[in-house]
């Protein structure tokens, strides 16, 4: 039994440690989010900026696209996500709430999916 | 609401289309501004583009300013056709010259320097007011101005411009381009000018314009390299140029050191070679690396009349620049390294001024930018310079949008230079002027650096009027001189005095801005400035000479629609009005060698129309002071040049009067 307890504690730290070791304080990822105009941009690029660990977000009005560089120590994407869909723009995991959408700009009133 | 303007917006347009039988291709093409000014940049940064420098059509970079308000450009003297320009009432020493990032017009090129890169090289020019980066030096002042020239990875096979004009100038340009593999570039300029005939026209036995020959050849080569994020350039310059002067009759190989004619030849011969190395980090786009080498030598051997001067300058500068950023990319930085080495060896007569300079510096700036409306620029440096000593270079810029389309500026900084007095001033050695140095404990000619505060502010307002876009700015910048060499000719026409500044010299430069489009293609800009430059003289305080108080500029620009195959029309008009001006004491001459206390106010305006036939092809017809307006004594004791009242360093207008001027551009693209 105890024998057991000391393997599986050890897998399960050895691989906590393997996954710690995997963390890019770097790291780039690209998803889509969704907006209109150089407001969306503004508002989308700030709440990025607003999570700790994002090191930079470029939103691109053409594509809808969002750049990040973030450091996954200290934040994942989906803290970002969090963060945008707050300020009432959907990303393809988090949502924004409808309260949240309807206090954008009339201009920001981007079509829902 | 927006929706329905646009499905509206769709349906006008689609309409017209339906009607047509066969689709055209519609492009749309964003026409491109000559003149740039950002909403988002820290800085008060006009960019003049290309597109603009064609208004110019001719020939270097003195002389493309002239359709832009925010540099005055001057005649330095009666001879040698130099344009001399100033910004916020200061001459082109208080500014930082660059090309590409580099030091370029400084020390020994200070006169002349200018006229040594040739108009077509040119992609861009940066312009900022008031006080500089610190990332390039510690010696600007009242600003800064940036040439970027043309970049071979996006340059075309080949260009051609030929260039001729009235008053017997001829230029010749020619590129070449290469894309020697995926990642390596190649350009080659040729330039080549030459004025062949004398021209006299205000009859006082002196050339209008110098007899002059110019070679320039500039050899770069660029790699890129996008996946691995190395960029590198690399620069080979040779400059030839010469120029005579003088008296109709002055044949320099007879003449040359005698009294038999007055006359002056100024040769120069320059090698610059540079490079750039720029890394960026392959998972960090917002972090790089980059490290810059020039080295120049510069060679100026020069009479006027029985006047020497020789100056020769080799010089190194190197800087070593890391950008990153603190926690995201709102807060950004720059730091680094630079060093400087100047030799230099210069002549004055019998006298040796030889000297080496050498400086060290490190230097750290910060920019925070809140992605939307808000941003600021503190930066700052500490130097080490064997004439200079250890000193701190700090500068501020702020800019902040209150609403849409407006911009408010604010920048302050401190600038400290070595003043080269001789280069700078070397018109006056075509007078019968005595120099004197009156201080001997200083560093540099016995004098100490100069050091000045730059603040200013800033406005710019966006709006439409009937319908049309229009935009209007205000700015005010306030140079304050702790110290400075003051150059004075209000003692006596036959001396002039350099000396440290013993009370206060200020520059105060205001300028409205009004730009207008009136029609679709048809722009209107205009400038009043206002300069109150004074400066403690000996004899008092005094307005500086040859510094109008008082300037109006106007540019209309019209384009007709671009036609099959790229033809079009193009018309450009200036109009500037100069005011009254402070002339240097003449009180003491004889009445038939006196000038006014004051000049008389002006006007003078350049024309010029552009027709494109296709892309590859045009041709351009213009004309420089079209109302002919001339100074009438430009001159000095032109009867007596070896005599006491000589002097050709006294001009505030035009000594030549119409040119015209025609040229033509092939492209092969």
């Amino acid at each position: 039994m105890k024998n057991i307890i000391v393997i599986i504690m050890v897998i399960f730290l050895g691989f906590a440690a393997q996954a710690q070791e995997k963390k890019n304080k770097n790291a780039k990822y690209v998803t889509e989010v969704n907006g209109n105009c150089e407001q969306c941009q503004k508002r989308i690029q700030k709440a990025a900026f607003s999570v700790s660990g994002v090191k930079s977000a470029i939103w691109s009005i053409e594509t809808h696209q969002l750049s990040l560089v973030l450091n996954e120590e200290k934040c994942t994407p989906l803290d970002v996500k969090k963060a945008i869909a707050k300020v009432g723009h959907d990303t393809d995991q988090v949502k924004a709430s409808n309260e949240d959408y309807q206090n954008l700009h009339t201009c920001c009133l981007y079509e829902r999916r | 609401m927006q929706k329905t303007i646009t499905l509206f917006v769709v349906i006008l347009f689609s309409i017209p289309l339906f009607s047509q039988e066969k689709l055209n291709e519609v492009k749309v093409i964003k026409k491109q501004k000559g003149i740039q000014k950002s909403f988002t940049v820290t800085g008060n940064t006009t960019v003049i583009t290309s597109k603009e420098l064609l208004k110019a059509a001719c020939c270097n970079l003195a002389e493309s300013f002239e359709t832009n308000p925010s540099i005055d450009v001057s005649f330095s003297d009666a001879l040698t056709g130099t344009k001399q320009i100033k910004m916020l009432g200061l001459t082109s020493p208080y500014l930082m010259i660059t090309e590409e990032n580099i030091p370029s017009v400084r020390g020994a090129s200070q006169a002349y320097g200018l006229s040594f890169t040739p108009g077509t090289w040119v992609e861009s020019i940066q312009i900022t007011k008031g006080a500089g980066s610190v990332v390039n030096g510690y010696e600007s002042i009242s600003g800064q101005i940036n040439t970027e020239l043309i970049k071979p990875i996006n340059d075309i096979p080949f260009f051609l411009n030929a260039y001729g004009s009235s008053d017997s100038r001829f230029e010749l340009n020619t590129h070449f381009n290469k894309k020697i593999s995926d990642k390596w570039s190649s350009s080659l300029f040729l330039h080549g000018n030459t004025r062949v005939a004398k021209t006299d026209m205000n009859k006082d036995g002196f050339l209008d314009n110098p007899l002059t020959k110019q070679i320039n050849i500039l050899n770069r080569y660029q790699y890129y390299n996008a996946e691995k994020g190395w960029v590198s350039f690399i620069n080979f310059r040779y400059m030839n140029d010469k120029k005579q002067t003088g008296e109709l009759d002055f044949d320099p190989n007879k003449d040359k050191g005698t009294t038999n004619y007055w006359g002056s030849e100024i040769n120069t011969e320059r090698l610059d070679i540079s490079t750039k190395v720029g890394y960026v980090f392959k998972d960090q786009p917002y972090q790089s690396i980059g490290f810059q080498n020039a080295f120049n030598n510069h060679n100026q051997q020069s009479y006027f009349g029985l006047n020497q001067y020789n100056i020769k300058q080799s010089s190194y500068y190197s800087n070593l620049i890391f950008n990153s950023i603190i926690n995201n990319t709102m807060n950004k930085f720059a730091a680094g390294l630079n060093f400087t080495y100047d030799k230099y060896q210069e002549f004055v007569n019998v006298n040796d001024y030889s000297r080496i300079d050498n400086s060290v510096g490190a230097f750290f700036e910060y920019t925070y930018d809140n992605a939307d409306n808000f941003s600021i620029i503190l930066g700052g440096r500490v130097d080490n310079h064997n004439r200079l000593g250890t000193f701190l270079t700090p500068r501020l810029h702020v800019r902040y949008n209150p609403w849409e389309k407006g911009v408010l500026r604010f920048s302050a900084g401190r600038g400290k230079r070595s003043a080269n007095i001789f280069a700078e001033n070397q018109q006056l050695f075509a007078s019968s002027r005595v120099f004197d140095i009156l201080d001997s404990n200083g560093k540099i000619y016995g004098l100490n650096p100069e050091i000045a505060w730059n603040y200013g502010m800033s406005f710019s307002q966006k709006f439409m009027l009937f319908g049309k876009s229009a935009d209007a700015g205000l700015d005010f910048y306030r140079t304050d001189f702790q110290n400075q060499i003051v150059v004075d000719v209000l003692q006596s026409p036959q001396q002039v005095l350099f000396y440290n500044l013993n009370g206060k010299s200020v520059a105060n430069s205001l300028q409205l801005e009004f730009n207008y489009e009136i029609l679709n293609h048809f722009n209107f800009r205009s400038a009043y400035k206002f300069y109150d430059v004074r400066t403690d003289y000996i004899s008092g305080n005094y307005q500086k000479p040859l510094q109008a108080k008082h300037r109006v500029f106007g540019n209309l620009e019209y384009e007709t629609h671009i036609e099959e195959k790229g033809k079009q029309w193009k018309f450009d008009y200036t109009f500037n009005w100069v005011g009254k001006q402070q002339l240097p004491n003449t009180a003491s001459n004889p009445i038939k060698d006196r000038l006014p206390e004051f000049s008389p106010s002006y006007s003078l305006m350049n024309a010029q129309i552009t027709r494109t036939f296709s892309g590859t092809f045009e041709v351009y017809v213009g004309g420089e002071n079209i109302g002919n307006y001339t100074q009438k004594k430009a001159i000095l004791g032109s009867d007596n040049p070896f005599g006491p009242n000589f002097d050709t360093s006294i001009v505030y207008a035009p000594v030549f009067g119409q040119m015209y001027y025609a040229g033509l551009r092939f492209k092969i693209k």
